[in-house]
């Protein structure tokens, strides 16, 4: 990749350096959870999880207040689409399985928690495979309005299946997803965020990887205001496999920010972690942290993970950080990478010496940016949807480029 | 029949202090079938000569014009310009990471004719193109450039000289870092385009090898800037003996 360290883009110099610099000022591990809403305070911006978030932008998502349907108008519609071999149901707080993968890590996690009285439960039943995906379509009714969501998937052993998460419209929405992936099974999880560009999304998606299986876990944000996800993983045994991948499109306004932690807390298991993503326009603003734990019985393990970010514009900002906590020296691999680059000139003069047009030239660089990743989704549907949607955001930057010209001339 | 007729070239570069005047008056002109090789000293400004030829935004045409069968080459943008008939085998051609060969032959070819390619013989030109370039036809699926040779990628811009069909390549360097196989292969490509397609070359180097394999008709003494001595192939043989220091003196 010849992309080039842009000084500018990052506050972080140990995340410029894409090295582990940074020592955290504590494990990962150590971190708060708890169903007690009262454990989390308030965030002021000041805090480690919390410093890269616009704190002030986040209106009414944190408090502690249940969603606010009205009558014959709730605050976001649900669509829950299963195909057979799929049982749906709902589970009240301390009703198994919910509560024993996801615990709260974060004001915004415990407060979807605590004010949903009924998650929805998705079981996939064991050895099943799905050869339709499980859509959960949710639709924000409304900017402001307080949505809490908690829904709980778990995928029998030896199932197969794709669960397609999919957010539309405006809310001040809490999402906790919760996964359970049976030993053997092969689960694909998917969020997209299309959100409108009011609606402020904070989430926790946690997992647990059973034995020898395998987890797909894939993040697309392209809307919404603020987007704040993260997305965890741990291990129920030996020889699970779990990939997080993300891709993001940021534009002016926009605040989207991922966080991964991986919990290598059993032997001979992987994780890959990747996320990829454009910003452009004043303002536009993504952030990527990944916190990978190696545990001193995760022997044997191997992960990695990597962020790169592609600045198309002045103005945009994107931060990227690295951490890697390792308990044993006997382990198969790991390694990070970040980087945070310019939209290459040479490149488009490259393409257009050649007679390609420049909004063409564009489309093929930053295709060319995400071709890796989107290779690695693997979901046609949504391969399709992301491609369409990253050409989309290119015709706004060829628009707002040609009204610029007339005035900078 | 094609000319591009370049008239009085004033160029200057910008730096992080000041623009920095680079071309000092270039007049050349060059015609369908004819090959002018360019020869002089580093830092002389042939690549600057090639890029602002071909557009690069970096270089600032302060005087001077471009004609290509009369039209402003100046005014046009980068692609209208390869549109029109000029191309530019770079000397550091760029890496496009994510972007297949196919994919861009076949985008560029599509912008250059105004229309996408017939898909059958498209396919069997670009084959038999590579083959004759004896690039594995592995290259069509990699990156642009990315992780190529530095023969790898000269022979890279040459087949898009092939495929693309222009109707003036200025090439530049594309001798430098050959061996002498690949230099015999790309040779013959560059022969092989010329005798199709009545291509004009403006062909710069430092080394007389190429100029064995590609006649030049004419050769031009490049220094400091602008065109100091012209004359024919015999001129290329008393640079080499004799190397730049004639000129290099005369210029101070
Ligand atoms: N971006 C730039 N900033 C400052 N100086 C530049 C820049 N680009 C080119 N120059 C200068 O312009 C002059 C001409 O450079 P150019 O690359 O055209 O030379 P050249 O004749 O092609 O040399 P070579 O034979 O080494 O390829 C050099 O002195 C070079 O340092
Ligand atoms: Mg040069």
């Amino acid at each position: 990749m010849s992309l080039l360290i842009d000084e500018k883009t990052h506050v972080d110099p140990a995340a410029q350096l894409g090295g582990d610099h940074r020592i955290p000022d504590q494990s990962r591990a150590a971190r708060t959870r708890s169903f007690e809403v009262a454990d989390f305070a308030l965030p002021t911006g000041r805090e480690e999880e919390w410093r890269f978030t616009p704190v002030d932008r986040l209106g009414n998502v944190l408090s502690d207040a249940p969603t606010d349907d009205r009558e014959g108008d709730v605050a976001a519609g649900y669509d829950v689409q299963a195909p057979e071999g799929v049982t749906v149901g709902t589970l009240a707080p301390g009703q198994a399985p919910r509560g024993t993968v996801l615990v709260p890590e974060d004001r915004g996690a415990v407060v979807a928690s605590a004010n949903t009285e009924q998650a929805l439960h998705l079981a996939i039943t064991k050895e099943a495979e799905l050869t339709q995906p499980v859509r959960v379509l949710v639709d924000g009714r409304g900017a402001g309005r307080r949505s809490n969501a908690h829904y709980v998937v778990e995928a029998g052993a030896f199932s197969k299946a794709l669960v397609i998460l999919d957010h539309t419209g405006a809310a001040d929405h809490t999402g906790n997803l919760e996964v359970i992936v049976g030993d053997g099974a092969e689960l694909t999880v998917v969020s997209l965020q299309r959100w409108d560009d009011e609606a402020v999304h904070l989430a926790q998606h946690e997992a647990q990887v059973g034995r020898d299986a395998t987890y797909k876990h894939i993040v697309v944000s392209l809307g919404g205001g603020i987007v704040r996800m993260n997305s965890n993983v741990r291990y129920a045994g030996p020889g699970g496999d779990a990939t997080l991948l993300g891709v993001y499109f940021a534009d002016a306004g926009q605040h989207l920010e991922h966080r991964s932690f991986v919990d290598h807390n059993a032997p001979r298991c992987t994780s890959l972690v990747t996320y990829k993503g454009a910003l452009q326009g004043d303002t536009a603003r993504t952030v990527w942290v990944g916190d990978v734990l190696i545990r001193k019985e995760a022997e044997g393990i191997e992960t990695y993970e990597l962020n790169r970010n592609l600045v198309l514009t002045d103005g945009a900002r994107a931060d990227s950080v690295p951490n890697l906590e390792i308990e044993t020296g006997d382990i198969a691999g790991a390694g990070h990478a970040s980087s945070t680059g310019r939209f290459d000139d040479e490149q488009l003069f490259y393409l257009m010496s050649r007679g390609i047009d420049e909004a063409d030239a564009r489309r093929l660089v930053v295709r060319g940016f995400f071709a890796d990743i989107i290779a690695k989704i693997g979901v046609p549907e949504v391969v399709d949807r992301l491609m369409a949607a990253i050409d989309a955001e290119l015709e706004l930057t060829a628009l707002s480029e040609q009204h610029e010209e007339p005035a900078s001339a | 029949m094609t000319t591009l007729e370049i008239k009085n070239l004033q160029v200057s570069v910008e730096t992080d202090d000041a623009a920095k005047e680079i071309l000092r008056g270039v007049d050349l002109t060059i015609r369908s079938g004819e090959t002018h090789a360019i020869m002089g000293p580093n830092g002389s400004g042939k690549s600057t000569l090639a890029y602002a030829i071909a557009g690069h935004p970096k270089y600032t045409v302060t005087g001077g014009e471009v004609l290509l069968d009369g039209e402003n080459v100046l005014e046009m943008g980068v692609d209208e310009r390869a549109q029109a008939g000029l191309f530019l085998a770079m000397q550091y051609p760029v890496e496009v990471p994510g972007v297949t060969v196919s994919n861009f032959l076949r985008t560029a070819k599509t912008a250059i004719d105004g229309e996408a390619p017939k898909l059958r013989t498209w396919v069997k030109d670009v084959k038999g193109a590579m083959e004759a370039l004896k690039m594995d036809a592995s290259f069509a699926e990699r990156n642009v450039n990315e992780g190529f040779s530095g023969g790898e990628k000269k022979r890279h811009e040459i087949l898009q000289l092939e495929l693309l069909q222009p109707k003036i390549a200025i090439l530049d360097e594309t001798d430098s870092g050959l061996d002498v196989d690949a230099l015999k292969i790309v040779s013959e490509g560059v022969n092989r385009v010329k005798e199709n397609t009545g291509l004009g070359v403006m062909l710069i180097t430092h080394y007389t090898r190429i100029l064995r394999y590609i006649q030049p008709d004419f050769v031009h003494v490049f220094v400091n800037g602008r065109v100091a001595e012209s004359g024919g192939s015999d001129l290329a043989e008393r640079l080499e003996e004799e190397g730049y220091d004639r000129f290099l003196t005369a210029a101070v």
